[in-house]
This record gives C-alpha cells, structure tokens and sequence, in this order.
C-alpha cells in the first residue's frame, strides 16, 4: 500500500447504500490501482451498479467515503466528471441523432472547441471504426456499432478514469473480444478502467477485481490469484448418470460444490483433503464413472466458492 | 467563460435537430395554431343566432302571424316547431328539440291593442288589468347566455304594427363602444387564441423535454458530464421560444387575413410581451418536467394547467365576472396576465408601461419558474 493518490484511483472505505432499508450495498472496501482494468464480477442485483453509482457521483452513498482521482465524492463530483468517462448500462445517446451529431453534441458538453473536437472527433470515429458511420443514426445501428459510438463518446474528453457498466451485455462474442481489446489499449494509454461484468470470461480479463454478493464484497484481488486462494481444488468426472452422482455429492463432507458443464461434472472439493481425485473415486456414488482427474480451477469456481455461504 | 454558452449552443442544436426529424411534432407546431384560429375565429360567437323555438299560437289570427314574423326578424329565435298547446311545447324543450316557446295567448288583439309598445292612443296604464304583457316566452333558462337573449326581446318595440317607424326615443344613455364598435367576437377572440395556444403548445412541449430524456435512458448519461441543470435548462427552452413566436406570428397574421384582427401600432410591445409569456409558460413547463416521472404524467399535468388558463384566463368568460377568490387563482396563471397584454398591445393600443404590473409579474414567474426548475433538477439519481 502506497497511500499515495497518484496510484491509488478509487479508494472508498465502508461504502453503503440503502433504498428504503433494503442494503443495495453493504460496507465495501474498495482500492483500485492506477492503470488497470477493475471488474465488479457479480449477480443481477448484487450491487456492481449502485456501487459504481456512487463512484462516479449519481448516487449519494448512505454511508462511508469514496475518493475519486484523489477528489471527494459526492462533493466534489462535478470537478470529478471532466476527468471521468461513463459508459451506462443501456444505449443512453440519442437515437434520433447521427454518430457525428453525437459526438459533436458530447465534446462540446465535454467543453472541446473548434480544431480540438475535430481532431478528437476524428481521432475516435478511426479507433473505433465509425469513420463511415458519421451519417447513421445511432438508433439504427446494431448493437456492436451503439457500443463502440458509446464508447468513443466516453473517452472523447480523454478521461483518466472511465466507467463501464455491464458494456458489452448487448453485444455478439465477436465484438466483446474486439471491445476488450479496445480496452486493453486504453489502459496502455494510461487510462484507468472500472467495469461491471456477469460474464466469467470477462472478469477473467481485469487485471484485478472483486466478487460483489448482495452488497457486500466475497473477494479480491487478480483472477490468478483468487484462482491460487480459492480453497479449493477442481475435480472434473466423466461418465453417465452424472445428475445423479451430482445430487448424491452434494450434501456430502468435502464437497462444496457440484456443476454439470456437458457431458462432465465439474465437482469443488475442499483444500482440506489431500487428495482431491483419490477422495472421489473412494466414493461409492462415482462408481459408474469413467474418468476423475484433478483440473485446473477457473474463476466460475473461484466465483462458486466465494459466494456460496449466501446461498446456503 | 465560454464554455457554458457553448453547451447551451450544443443542447440548443440537439433539440432542434430531434425536433426537425420529429415530423409529427413538427407539423403539429404548424397546424395547431393554423386549424384552431379557423376553427375558433369562425365558431367562437357570443352574439347569439337563430336560436330554436316553438310556438304555440292561440290566438291564430293575422295579428298572431303578424307578430310571430316580426320576431323572427330579429334573428335572435328560429321558430321550428309549432304547437297547439302549451304542454307538448314544454315537452319539445325538455326533449332539447326547441331552447324556448313563444306562447300567443287567445286574447292577444286585446293584449295588443293596450299594451305600451305599440303606442296606440293614450298612455297606457301600468295596471295589469289594462295593459298585459302580450304574449308569453317559456325559455330553458340553463344556458345564460340563451336565456338573455331572448330575455333582450322583453321591451321588444311594436310601433311597427301601428304601421309606425320604430320606436326612436332618446336612450337614457349614450353608449360608445371603444376598440371594437361593431361587436365582432373574432376581435376578442383572436388575439386571445394566441395566449391560449402558447399555453398549451409551451407548457406541453417543454414539460415532456426532461421526461422524455429521462424515460429514453439518455439522463444517465447526461447527468455523468459536466453540464450544469441551468445550461440544461436554457438550452432547452431556446428552441421552443422560436417557436412560440412563429406561433404567435401565424394566428395574429392569419386573424388579420381572415377576420380584419387589427395589429395595433405596439409591435414591440407586442413582441416583448409575447416573449415574456412564452418565457414563463416554458420555465412552468419545465418545473412541471422535473416533477413528472413519465411523459404521461407530464401530460397531464399539462391539461391540469392548461383547463383553468383557458377557463379563468379571460379568454372566454370575462375576468370580473369570477368571484374574487377566483380571480387571485387566475392571476397565478401566466395566461391571465397575456390576455390582458396582448387584448391591450393588439386592440387599445396600449403600452408594457401602460400595463406594467402583468409585465413585471411575468418576468417574477419567469425568473421563479427557472430557479425552481433548475434546482428541483438534481444530477443525481437518488
């Protein structure tokens, strides 16, 4: 831990937000590092988007501090939006607008003028593949196109900091690899990324992040690491039946979880047990089994494991 | 600082180039004041026609049919049905086929022949042995403005029938009439369409501008960048001021085609008031926009505005005919004090000095109306 604000880009302490007693969120810690892509990985509902709310000023939190590029937030939340790119949930430009009356619109907003929002016009129509797009409506663009429109109009203002809630939900894989590219490049430019996400292989991309569960905060830190700490060892099984070796599995001691991925069952056994392959094949419900070997743990189980106690 | 009129330049654009696609709204903007100018200028009469009557001639004489054609001369009464007695005409009314009866009694040559306003011989005698009425009139009395007109042919002269001229005794009074000798309704109505349709046309337009962002998702957006609620605001109303004025310049134009409206001489007075209004009804509409949650909810409270502008304005029923609580709740509308101004700039040629108190007053509700509505505006979404 540094202290110092010029790594640290968001640092809040004991964030809450209640809506009419319900907990949206529910005490979170959060520090994020200069130049790196932060994931809030979680549920529908879990809180990701009230707590990047609060981070960018929309919502005033209930309780706790949050500190944006080293500027108190709500307070000085207006200061902050110069400095800060958002990229909301759902299309929010206007439809009946084209691309370039779109970004024209939000750079004069942003306060760019004259031959700098031409350039930075011109600048992002080419990044972001909308060169040909100028004349479109947005409203009459595929999903793909909206979000890098919604995108480029994020990081017109070259923001330090930019917002993404849930970008790429109403996008085909294709774009979301391309989308995700297009970010690792902003980070290379020295911007800082928070983004919310449901999507396991996206989280799995962020340099760090953190399993939100009804507002509170499960876990933290890099996938790789989360993976390393997850307390847990990953056992694949192949074979028939697996419904049933599943259901017989899963209320026994040393299982903390079972899920079925095809024609395998992907079984979380507690670090405790040694021998996590052996144990399994000692039990007599895996008897019809034809394969168990210990796997590699990805973040969906680094995920199961983090935020079982809730479900129980 | 020029970077927040260059957002109000932004936003300004925006709304216009949403507004130039909108062709429906568009139109709309057009045809509103174009359809109800002709509409109203043409059907709004306050002198009141050919209103349907019965009668019931007892007395079936030439006299009887004599004094049935000289009322209908009037113009006042049609008659369209006849009866034989009293009873079916009473019916008639009920049943809304006639508005009143025009009841001959058998003994109307007598009634005549004493009564006072065919001037036969002596001075009549006031006592109603001698002089009656002549014949009777049964009216559906609901509707005032029917019920006196025809109460306008009680002291009916009837020196005609005496093949006299018409009664030409001095009046008690001598009435000039200022500003619109010939009683044209359209003269007063005209100019009071153009606060009407500015009510409505402003305070729906704008009530709907912040709603509509919102309920289309481009709020959240919005409320994320550095502009302010005030830059918001102002950049909103803009392109609706343009149009309240092309609004405006459409009915006085089209009135003064149509129905020889005069202009007046105080074209800037007339400007500055119109902008004046157009500025308090479009900051009432956005006050009205931070408060609705949906473009339904605006509506309405649109139509919740706009019904008692209409009703207590002035534009239809004379203002100091209200009761005096009535009339305090009139002056709270922006609508109230134009009727007065634009009836002044347009008909009587007076000055914003002349009428200084609507003036000022507009300028308080506007500056109100923006305060209020940028600071209920909150860039926050809790």
């Amino acid at each position: 831990m540094t202290g110092d604000n010029g790594d640290i880009v968001v640092r809040a302490e004991g964030l809450v937000k209640s809506f009419k007693g319900f907990r949206a969120v529910d005490g979170l810690d959060l520090t994020i590092e200069r130049g790196m892509i932060y994931g809030f990985l979680g549920p529908n509902g879990c809180g990701k988007t009230t707590a990047m709310r609060m981070l960018t000023g929309l919502l005033t939190p209930t309780e706790g501090t949050v500190e944006v590029l080293g500027l108190s937030v709500p307070k000085d939340a207006e200061t902050l939006k110069y400095r800060i790119g958002y990229m909301t949930q759902t299309f929010s430009l206007y439809g009946d607008l084209t691309v370039l009356e779109n970004l024209n619109f939000m750079a004069t907003i942003y306060g760019l003028s004259g031959k700098k929002r031409k350039q930075r016009i011109g600048e992002v129509m080419e990044r972001y593949e909308l060169t040909d797009l100028g004349k479109r409506f947005a409203g009459k663009m595929s999903g793909g196109q909206r979000q890098r429109l919604a995108l480029a109009t994020a990081v017109l203002h070259e923001p330090q900091l930019l917002f993404l809630d849930e970008p790429t939900s109403a996008v085909d894989p294709e774009s979301r690899r391309h989308f995700w590219e297009q970010l690792f490049d902003l980070v290379d430019g020295g911007t800082s990324i928070v983004v919310t996400t449901h999507f396991m292989d996206e989280a799995e991309r962020c340099h760090k992040i953190a399993i939100l569960e009804s507002g509170q905060k499960r876990a933290d830190g890099a996938p790789k690491d989360l993976m390393n700490a997850m307390g847990a060892n990953v056992v694949e099984i192949e074979g028939p039946n697996l419904r049933d070796i599943r259901r017989h599995l899963l209320g026994s001691d040393g299982i903390m979880a079972a899920a079925q991925l095809g024609a395998r069952l992907r079984v979380l056994v507690r670090q405790e047990i040694t021998d996590p392959a052996e144990f399994l094949k000692a039990k007599p419900e895996t008897n019809g089994a034809s394969l168990i070997e210990q796997v590699r743990p990805n973040l969906e189980d680094v995920f199961v494991t983090a935020t079982g106690e809730g479900r129980q | 600082m020029i970077r927040p009129l260059s957002r109000i330049a932004a936003i300004f654009s925006k709304e216009l180039a949403q507004l130039r696609r909108d062709r429906m709204t568009f139109g709309m903007v057009i045809m509103i004041p174009l359809i109800q100018l002709i509409l109203f200028g043409y059907a709004i009469n306050t002198n009141v026609r050919d209103i349907p009557v019965a009668v019931v001639d007892q007395s079936q004489t030439g006299l009887s049919r004599i004094l049935i054609q000289m009322v209908e001369a009037t113009r006042v009464v049609k008659v369209t049905e006849r009866y034989v007695t009293v009873e079916e005409a009473e019916d008639a009314i009920k049943a809304a086929r006639v508005r009143a009866a025009f009841i001959l009694p058998d003994d109307l040559s007598q009634r005549v022949a004493r009564s006072p306003a065919v001037g036969l011989g002596t001075p009549p005698s006031t006592n109603e042995e001698t002089s009656r009425p002549v014949a009777q009139w049964i009216v559906d009395g609901s509707d005032t403005m029917i019920a006196s007109s025809i109460k306008a042919l009680r002291n009916m002269p009837l020196a005609e029938l005496n093949r006299q001229a018409p009664n030409r005794a001095t009046p008690t009074f001598e009435v000039a009439l200022f500003f619109n000798p010939e009683q044209r309704t359209a003269i007063n109505i005209v100019p009071g369409l153009v606060g009407i349709i500015l009510t409505m046309t402003m305070i729906m337009f704008t009530s709907a501008a912040i709603v509509r962002e919102r309920e289309r998702g481009n709020m959240e957006m919005l409320i994320n960048t550095p502009v302010r609620s005030i830059e918001l605001m102002i950049g909103k109303i803009i392109p609706y001021i343009f149009i309240g004025l092309l609004q405006t310049v459409i009915i006085l134009g089209l009135g003064h085609i149509l129905f020889n409206v005069p202009f007046g001489d105080k074209t800037v007075d007339l400007f500055v008031g119109t902008l004046l209004f157009i500025g308090a009804s479009l900051s009432l509409g956005l006050v009205l926009s931070t408060i609705a949650q949906s473009q339904l909810q605006a509506t309405q409270m649109t139509v919740f505005v706009l019904l008692p502008s209409i009703l207590l304005s002035g534009f239809m029923f004379p203002y100091e005919g209200m009761p005096v609580i009535a009339q305090y709740i009139a002056e709270a509308f922006p609508a109230t004090h134009f009727m007065r101004m634009i009836r002044g700039f347009v008909l009587r040629d007076a000055s914003l000095l002349d009428l200084h108190r609507d003036v000022l007053w507009m300028i308080g509700f506007f500056v109100i109306g923006m305060v209020v509505a940028a600071l209920r505006f909150k860039k926050r979404l809790d």
